[in-house]
């Protein structure tokens, strides 16, 4: 077996990354949309954890940074998202499209 | 003095009484409805008695004038909101109290009016005994008695004109009374609308007074006319009186407003014997009679007063000469015999008008309650032609209706012709015998009441039995609570002339006594301002002359004639019996049959029910003339001139819309649009296809970068 890189880590993060974009990109329901976001927050979280084996401890300090950020994104996401559910019926992100002109 | 000063009692017991029928009436057995309203109008009769005993003593000790007593003010406190400026510029102030007034005059009626209504009360506790309505009939008469009695005892002309207005109403009510009849509520209606006339000249000639007397009050206008201060002939004096007169004239049936009282008779008898012949309709005479000071200070409406009077007596009685219905025959000698009454006032004969009055309510009600008696009897058959021999059958019916119709007939010694020769002497000597075309008139007259009024005995109680066999079966005496008024009312009828006995034939002249303090200083103006005027009280006294006693011997004569003209024509009266005056001269009987074609020219003249094609004839043609004049042509005119701007204002809006909004406003905005419309493509709103843009130019960017 040979040791665990940080290639392999970066390799990882990447994976996670390019699955969360194609979430972002092709899922319908808006709270898959809101859990792929997840994915490539936590890749990238993955990087920054990874390289500070390099370059110090500095990214796992801003990769907390990042929970914190993601949790409250997800509280605001959600909360925008019922309320639009009481308005429309629908979680749907294909059927919203206020947002033009 | 109790009666004297709870004199207040007396209307308000009838009023009581009204208002227990409206409240309770529906509730009540019918035992219970006669004995409350039979009896507040006995008692209001024991009170009247008893004011009226207590008034004699109490005028004797103070100078016979008349007893006031004040309630309280009704209208006009010192608040200054009723002020108003008078004739002569000076402020006066409205004021009416409600407040009663006794003096001879006024208690003679409330003695009579008690007294009549009374006996009428009983006798409708028989007549209406099997009729629906009990408690609503016995309501209405009570709110009568009221209504009258307010007129009655009021002391201002306020006061007598919500009596008056009251009476009209109870009339109305009481004629429409079998309202599910169509006859029955167009006479309603009938008498309604002519006294409304009357009452609108009344209340133009109480606003007169009040303007140019400064007062209401009977006790303050009698004094102010009598001081002098006003010459006779006041023009704005007659205006007043004639005023009052027109309203006299609706109320009291007289030429030309009578229309309404003959086709009163819808009503039941006892409303016809009570408000149609014995109280209500001699309203206007009382009015006159209580303006007395006012009349003799405007000799042109006493005039006009004296003509009326007399024309309506003649046109009356020649009506009722050929008509068929037993209670209209009656309805026009009532109209006659207030004609009577109206020439009396007119020549200035107050006091014998008013004994008229007095006498006319006795044995009018009597014949209006035994026709009553009559129809009772023939199963509600009003009809004479069908009628005949029911002497024998109704006895008491009869002998009371015979009694008076001697009356009536003038035949002395009964009531009757004592104040119908009393009219007769005062038209003939007043004035230097310049009435005495009117007392041709006045003579006339009697020849036919007494023709008439036989020729009603004959048809209905002699000759042959005219009615069918089913009618003829039912024929009984009226029950007990009918008769005993009838009989009552009889001896009335009989007794009541010896008050007045006049003293060309021994008597005292008692009524024109009592009446003096009344009406002395009326004769006292009238005889200085025309010497041969003589003076109402005075005069059997200074002229007992052999013209006086020729007079009397004529009238009787008239009385006898007319009796023996129906006695020879009606006497054997059969099936298809020959009336004397188609016999003679059939165009007059169709004329008199036909009311002279009154009703027909008051339909071509004012009620508007006769047409000319689509032309509507008459006053109300003219007013629908002048309503189609108004909307088309004043109409049109406003209308045209409102086309004219609101065409205008449409070109305007149109300028406004397509020039200025359309080009000027609107126009740049639509250019800026289409401009945009390319731009506005790539915005379609759905976030996923923002995203994956961003993605694809991000992986371009990569890509570029990672080539190079």
């Amino acid at each position: 077996m040979a040791p665990i890189t940080t290639l392999h880590y970066l390799v990882a993060a990447a994976a996670l990354f390019v699955l969360g974009v194609i979430g972002v990109l092709t899922r319908r329901n808006v709270v898959i949309i809101l859990m792929s976001i997840e994915l490539i927050l936590n890749a990238v979280n993955l990087n920054l954890v990874a390289l500070s084996r390099l370059y110090g401890l500095h990214g796992q300090v801003f990769a907390i940074f990042v929970i914190t950020d993601a949790a409250a994104e997800a509280a605001v996401g959600l909360g925008i998202l019922i309320a639009f559910f009481r308005n429309k019926e629908t979680v749907n992100v294909d059927e919203v499209d206020l947002l033009k002109w | 003095m109790f009666f004297l000063d709870h004199i207040y009692l007396i209307p308000l017991l009838p009023a009581f009484g009204a208002a227990m029928m409206f409240f309770f009436g529906r509730k009540l057995q019918k035992s219970a409805v006669s004995a409350v309203c039979v009896g507040v109008v006995v008692l209001a009769f024991i009170m009247a008695v008893g004011a009226f005993w207590q008034y004699t003593d109490w005028a004797a000790a103070n100078n016979h004038q008349g007893f006031e007593k004040v309630m309280y003010t009704w209208l006009g406190s010192d608040t200054g909101h009723l002020n108003y400026v008078k004739q002569d510029g000076s402020l006066a102030q409205f004021h009416a109290d409600v407040g009663f007034f006794l003096d001879p005059l006024s208690g003679i009626w409330l003695l009579f009016v008690t007294g009549v209504g009374m006996l009428i009360h009983i006798y409708s506790v028989g007549y209406m005994a099997h009729e629906g309505g009990y408690y609503r009939f016995f309501g209405y008469l009570n709110l009568f008695m009221f209504s009258m009695l307010t007129l009655i005892l009021g002391n201002n002309y306020v006061m007598l004109f919500v009596g008056w207005e009251g009476v009209g109403l109870c009339s109305y009510l009481l004629i429409g009374f079998y309202f599910h009849r169509k006859s029955a509520s167009d006479a309603a209606n009938k008498a309604f609308i002519v006294n409304r006339i009357g009452d609108a000249g009344f209340l133009l000639g109480m606003f007169t007074i009040a303007w140019y007397l400064g007062s209401v009050k009977f006790t303050e206008i009698i004094p102010l006319a009598r001081s002098g201060r006003f010459a006779i002939g006041d023009p704005i004096i007659t205006a007043a009186t004639l005023l009052l007169f027109v309203g006299a004239c609706g109320k009291s049936a007289q030429l030309p407003l009578y229309v309404w009282l003959p086709d009163a008779m819808e009503g039941p008898t006892p409303v016809s014997a009570l408000i149609h012949a014995a109280t209500m309709v001699t309203a206007g005479v009382y009015m006159v009679a209580r303006s007395n000071a006012l009349f003799v200070l405007a000799p042109t409406s006493m005039k006009t007063v004296a003509i009326v009077g007399a024309l309506t007596a003649i046109f009356a009685a020649s009506i009722g000469l050929v008509q068929n219905d037993i209670k209209r025959v009656l309805a026009y000698s009532t109209v006659s015999q207030l004609g009577y009454m109206f020439l009396a006032l007119g020549v200035g004969a107050f006091a014998a008008g008013v004994f008229h009055v007095f006498t006319h309510a006795f044995f009018k009600a009597l014949l209006f309650l035994g026709s009553g008696s009559v129809i009772h009897a023939m199963s509600g058959e009003q009809d004479m032609r069908n009628m005949g021999d029911l002497e024998k059958r109704i006895p008491i019916t009869h002998w009371t209706m015979f009694i008076a119709t001697l009356t009536i007939a003038g035949i002395p010694p009964f009531a009757g012709f004592v104040s119908k020769d009393e009219i007769l002497w005062q038209t003939w000597s007043s004035e230097h015998g310049a009435y005495i075309w009117l007392w041709v008139i006045g003579y006339g007259t009697a020849l036919m009441t007494a023709f008439y009024m036989f020729r009603l005995m004959y048809l209905t109680f002699h000759g042959h039995p005219r009615m069918s066999h089913d009618v003829e079966h039912h024929i009984h005496e009226s029950p007990k609570s009918m008769t005993v008024p009838l009989m009552i009312l009889a001896f009335c009828s009989i007794f009541a002339g010896f008050l007045g006995w006049p003293h060309s034939l021994g008597g005292e002249s008692r009524f024109e006594k009592f009446l003096e303090p009344v009406f002395s200083r009326e004769a006292t103006v009238m005889a200085e301002e025309k010497p041969g005027q003589l003076a109402a009280g005075a005069k059997e006294a200074e002229q007992t002359s052999g013209t006086e006693y020729l007079l009397m011997f004529l009238s009787v004569g008239a009385g006898i004639v007319g009796w023996g003209m129906a006695w020879k024509a009606y006497r054997h009266a059969d099936k298809g019996y020959p009336e004397p005056i188609a016999v003679a001269a059939p165009p007059l009987y169709g004329v008199l049959l036909n009311k002279y074609y009154v009703d027909e020219g008051y339909d071509y003249l004012f009620t508007g029910r006769r047409k000319l094609g689509d032309v509507r004839l008459g006053v109300m043609g003219l007013g629908e003339a002048s309503s189609w004049a108004d909307s088309h042509i004043i109409d049109g005119t406003v209308n045209g001139a409102g086309w004219i701007t609101r065409a205008v204002g449409t070109l305007s809006t149109w300028w406004d819309k397509i020039i200025i909004d359309g080009i000027g406003v609107n126009g740049p905005a639509v250019v800026a649009r289409m401009l945009s419309y390319p731009m506005r493509m790539l915005q379609w709103g759905l976030v996923q296809w923002y995203a994956f843009v961003m993605v694809a130019g991000l992986l371009g960017f990569v890509f570029y970068y990672a080539w190079k």
